[in-house]
């Protein structure tokens, strides 16, 4: 009783203290140039973070310009082969010089420039440079390696431990092997069917862990969004695109262009129906995947900026508590993706083989 | 222009968020009336959703 009490006061006290601390600062109403400046910077960072980028930066220091990180390899095809470090944008503040051609980095695209790094504008400011083809090794492009690297390493484990140890996996195997047959008997077996499901298992399980592992590593204070990138999930939808359309039967053709079992005039009606529909469904696979990992960049990044406009002793608290669920709520919604992706991938591999039933 | 754009996308996350309500709610009551069946209930209404959740994100980007 008396604990509780004396708590009770001093969470009022607190509270007290806290009010009194916002009237002053909107009395004073100093700061509000300063406020909005900071909205802009946060936004421009979110901003930023959620693109891709040439080089590999931890943190930044804005006192003293100072970046932690390291350069990547810059692969340009403009005329030629040229391939040089990304250190030589100094984070896009420079001109780089290659083989008496000029390159600047502007919003995390590299364009061709004169010497002094002149960027040009349209009408709607979009810079109407010359782009050379990009093919570097960026951020994504690493992370992607990585986690490749990593799923080879951790299923070759799984693999040698079945011969090594009379099939039972050992070390991480152990962990790796429910999700497998996860994969196998939750989602490929029920949507695609017992017969078929075997030539499709390969790329359900590869696209399930590398989605997965991504969208953990997206989690991971690297500040990678790989998962959150459209290019990447239109590659993913792609590959399942082309899966589902080569490795279709007579029957999926003829339910998409002569619908059996419809009157003739709804035949006609339901074929252009039906072909839109073999593109919208990759297509939402694309914009689900990339939508879902981006917006949960976007949200978790906006609240730990709200630490900084706050400006208050309750910021911190606050914003690490929400910032604290969301991060659970988003490892939740990691795995969810990756289900949901494999899940759909299944199912229209299924449509794909049905047989006819009438 | 910009205001009816902004608008239309609006209406659109509103259904879209009552439908993923309706489902929701839905697959509550299913799998109140049948425990047992709850695994093949979860997985049908995460499809729905995900499916309804998509239309969503494009109306989101669109405007």
């Amino acid at each position: 009783m008396q604990k509780i009490s004396v708590v009770r006061i001093f969470m009022t006290l607190a509270l007290i203290l806290t009010s009194l601390n916002l009237v002053a600062k909107d009395a004073e109403n100093v700061e509000k140039e300063g406020k909005d400046g900071l909205k802009t910077e946060i936004k421009e960072f979110i901003d930023h973070h959620l693109l891709d980028s040439h080089d590999f930066t931890l943190f930044s220091d804005k006192e003293t310009g100072k970046h932690f990180g390291f350069p990547l390899p810059v692969i340009l095809w403009d005329g030629g082969l040229k391939v040089f470090s990304s250190s030589k944008f100094h984070h896009g503040e420079t001109v780089a010089e290659v083989d008496g051609e000029y390159y600047k980095l502007y919003h995390s695209k590299i364009y061709k420039t004169d010497a002094e790094g002149t960027i040009e504008y349209d009408d709607e400011h979009h810079a109407i440079n010359a782009k050379p083809l990009d093919f570097s090794i960026t951020k994504n492009v690493v992370s992607i390696f990585l986690i490749g690297l990593l799923m080879f390493f951790m299923f070759r484990g799984l693999a040698k431990s079945y011969k090594k140890n009379n099939g039972i996996p050992t070390g991480a195997g152990r962990f790796l092997e429910p999700l497998v047959l996860f994969v196998r008997d939750e989602i490929a077996i029920p949507n695609i069917g017992e017969n078929k499901y075997r030539r499709y298992m390969s790329f359900l399980l590869t696209v399930f862990f590398f989605i997965w592992f991504l969208n953990l590593l997206g989690m991971t204070p690297l500040a990678v969004n790989v998962t959150g990138n459209i290019a990447v999930t239109f590659a993913l939808a792609l590959i399942t695109f082309l899966i589902t359309n080569f490795t279709a039967n007579k029957n999926y053709w003829g339910h998409i262009f002569w619908m059996p079992g419809v009157p003739t005039f709804m035949k006609i009606v339901l074929a252009p129906i039906e072909l839109l529909g073999v593109f919208i469904k990759p297509f939402s696979l694309m914009i689900r995947l990339y939508a879902n990992m981006t917006a949960g960049h976007v949200v978790l990044m906006s609240i730990v900026g709200l630490m900084f406009i706050f400006k208050s002793w309750i910021g911190s608290p606050l914003s690490f508590g929400l910032a604290f669920a969301l991060s659970i709520l988003e490892l939740l919604v990691a795995a969810l993706q990756a289900y949901i992706f494999t899940m759909l991938a299944a199912l229209y591999f299924g449509m794909a083989n049905e047989e006819a039933h009438h | 222009m910009e205001i009816p754009r902004i608008i239309g996308a609006g209406l659109i996350v509103i259904g879209a968020g009552v439908g993923i309500g309706r489902i929701g709610g839905q697959a509550m009551d299913a799998i109140a009336r049948q425990p047992e069946a709850s695994g093949k209930i979860q997985t049908a209404m995460l499809i729905a959703a995900a499916l309804i959740e998509g239309i969503g994100f494009a109306a989101l980007f669109a405007s």
